[in-house]
């Protein structure tokens, strides 16, 4: 049967086939960017090997690296990991492969990455990390700010705003991640500092608003009397807000999350959302490129470049929301 | 120890079948959401709440949705690995052209619901005219229809979206009943009486219990797995917008690895990967164990490591048990 009905439509079936060949063509060509071995010799070109680019702070961690890239008349290749470890390993050989300068590396997993950093050192390609670090290789320099004391900022904020004593609840990151794990041991490292304040629930939502909504609403029905919120991101945070929105009690709730994301510190503008914590990725973007431009020229770059984290709430949003 | 396993698992199984095998016929995935319903209540004073029950509705109004068109899929003996990206893409496309482009919002969810659809209707021409496997032309779908909603969204969420669009996360029928739900409810409703009482909707049991009787009978076949598809692709859409609404932000990621929630809510409701078998209600039950037992794990504070854990056990253990109770009906 399948046969038969195939010779009723030969030709449509070949014309579909063909067409989408011919759209995936187009499609190609219109979004080429120009290929490396067309540029010209002596200009120094940076690889930015990039854990996501589906999440807003990587993007920003991006564009930030950019601009210092065209600032410094420098060639900027960047290579989407997509949160994969093995798309990661092939982005860094097709960076080797094209002989590039310096890789800079933002890695999906600080263990997974190991090899693909051994293979550009044996190539004499140098390798600068940023945001998270590598576990082996040789590193020339790591440039990250301190999720630990980022967590523990935002805990002492979160106490201070429910007024030194209550019940207070996490949110928690992708279990296993080092940002989960940084941040989380910082805001203990707070809790245990604390006297007055009791952790009643601390469950993870994985980083994502959806989750985030979920969560933060199942946290509210198991603990009605919570009176503050730590999410280890910004968009579980906006996700815990939502839900305390629909379950009427936003006005009695502090929440405090992680990362400044834009829509976080529109909400903190608002009042909505009581603080987050600033980490500067298009400055850790910029600062990569520049100690990679500088590792390029023969300098000598500090082995460790803590990026500063910034504790943002009502009073001093306005100064992030302008950039 | 195989073999004498093997003997504890028979004796087990005949005292199953003797004791409420009968009574329980047709049954099967409700009788395990009641289980896991009152194990939940014993556990967590919180969880037989109306205001918890309402909660668990609506966070499955999203899964629900997109499992209703996947369940059609699956009976014709087909599988749709794309709706969480097609989730992604639609509440992209909506949230593009309403805050970037400008569009009015009801334009803007046309286009949604829109491109939903068309994803799904190529899909649906892949798997007919293209002669993909629909493994493998939904596999291409969830990876392109990703990509779309990333670069649509430049990688960002897109936020801030009219009070009236919201209405269908945040109004409350008559008070008391999420709009959501109710949209869920009808959504249903009109499911389970396509595939009961419509010669189309009863064909696609035919398609896939034997594909080749049922073109002989004179069902055009390729017609109607186009539409169930493209259906499909529609309640993605839908699924976005719905999203979008509840969080006031189209995001580009939303929606990642849902696909996977949602083959589990209809392969636990009862239907089969081998087509011919399954029903909406059935899945609306899968849904529920899904979405009750992430609510009661939250609600108990369970770590996240045995969460993950214990979901793929009761998916495991609610299909077996399921697959075995029909076994010892025949």
């Amino acid at each position: 049967m399948e046969r038969s009905e195939g010779k009723e439509q030969p030709m449509s079936a070949k014309r579909i086939a063909l067409a989408l060949v011919a759209v995936l063509v187009l499609a190609l060509a219109a979004c080429g960017e120009p290929a490396i071995d067309e540029l010209p010799d002596e200009e120094i070109t940076v690889g930015l090997s990039i854990s996501t680019l589906a999440n807003p702070f990587f993007v920003t961690l991006r564009d930030g690296a950019q601009e210092a890239a065209d600032a410094a008349g420098v060639e900027l290749v960047v290579a989407d990991s997509r949160d994969d470890a093995s798309t990661e390993a092939d982005n860094m050989q097709d960076l080797i492969v094209q002989e590039v300068d310096v890789i800079i590396i933002n890695p999906v997993d600080s263990d997974a990455a190991v090899a693909a950093v051994e293979s550009a050192n044996q190539a004499g390609i140098p390798v600068v990390t940023v945001d998270r670090g590598v576990t082996g290789g040789e590193i020339v320099s790591h440039i990250a700010s301190d999720n630990v004391l980022g967590g523990r900022l935002a805990g002492e904020l979160l106490f201070e705003l429910i007024g030194g004593s209550g019940k207070v609840a996490q949110l928690e990151g992708i279990p296993g991640t080092s940002a989960a794990r940084d941040r989380g041991t910082g805001f203990e490292e707070a809790l245990a500092a604390a006297e007055d304040i009791e952790l009643v629930t601390s469950v993870t939502a994985n980083f994502s608003r959806d989750e985030g909504f979920t969560v933060a609403q199942d946290v509210f029905t198991a603990h009605p009397d919570l009176d503050g919120l730590f999410a280890q991101n910004d968009e579980m945070a906006l996700g815990a807000l939502e839900a305390a929105e629909a379950a009427g009690i936003a006005d009695d709730l502090i929440i405090v999350g992680f990362d400044a994301a834009d829509d976080a510190l529109a909400a903190i503008a608002d009042g909505q959302m009581h603080g987050t914590v600033a980490q500067l990725p298009a400055e850790m973007g910029k600062i990569g490129v520049e100690q990679a431009v500088a590792v390029a020229q023969g300098e000598t770059v500090d082995a460790e470049i803590p990026v500063e984290v910034e504790v943002v709430t009502e009073d001093n949003v306005g100064a992030f929301l302008d950039e | 120890m195989a073999l004498r396993e093997d003997v504890a698992t028979r004796v087990d199984l005949t005292q199953v079948r003797t004791a409420a095998g009968r009574l329980l016929s047709g049954s099967g995935p409700l009788i395990g959401l009641l289980v896991l319903a009152v194990v939940l209540s014993v556990l967590s004073p919180a969880f037989l709440t109306v205001g918890n029950l309402f909660n668990v509705f609506q966070q499955i109004a999203v899964l629900a949705t997109l499992a209703l068109g996947v369940t059609a899929v699956i009976i014709t003996a087909g599988i749709d690995l794309s709706v969480g990206s097609v989730l992604g893409l639609g509440g992209a496309v909506a949230g593009w052209t309403f805050a970037v482009a400008g569009w009015p919002m009801g334009l803007a969810i046309v286009a949604g619901l829109g491109v939903g659809a068309l994803a799904g209707l190529i899909n649906g021409l892949l798997i007919t005219y293209g002669r993909l496997p629909p493994f493998v032309a939904t596999l291409a779908m969830l990876s392109m229809a990703r990509g779309a909603a990333l670069v649509v969204t430049d990688g960002r969420p897109i936020s801030g979206y009219p009070g009236w669009f919201r209405l269908i996360a945040t109004h409350d029928v008559f008070g008391f009943l999420p709009a959501s739900v109710v949209l869920v409810a009808v959504l249903y409703l009109l499911g389970a009486a396509y595939l009961r009482y419509r010669p189309a909707g009863r064909a696609l049991y035919a398609i896939g219990g034997n594909e080749q009787v049922a073109r002989l009978s004179g069902i055009n076949v390729r017609r109607a797995k186009i539409k169930v598809y493209t259906m499909a692709g529609l309640l993605a859409g839908l699924g976005g917008l719905l999203l979008v609404a509840r969080l006031n932000s189209a995001q580009p990621n939303a929606g990642f690895t849902l696909e996977l929630d949602v083959i589990a809510a209809v392969v636990i409701g009862g239907a089969s990967l081998r087509g011919g078998a399954g029903t909406v209600s059935g899945t609306l039950v899968g849904a529920l164990i899904i979405g009750v037992l992430r609510n009661g794990l939250n609600l108990l504070g369970v770590s996240s490591f045995w969460q993950q854990i214990v979901i793929g056990a009761v998916i495991a253990i609610a299909v077996m048990t399921d697959t075995l109770r029909k076994r010892d009906q025949t």
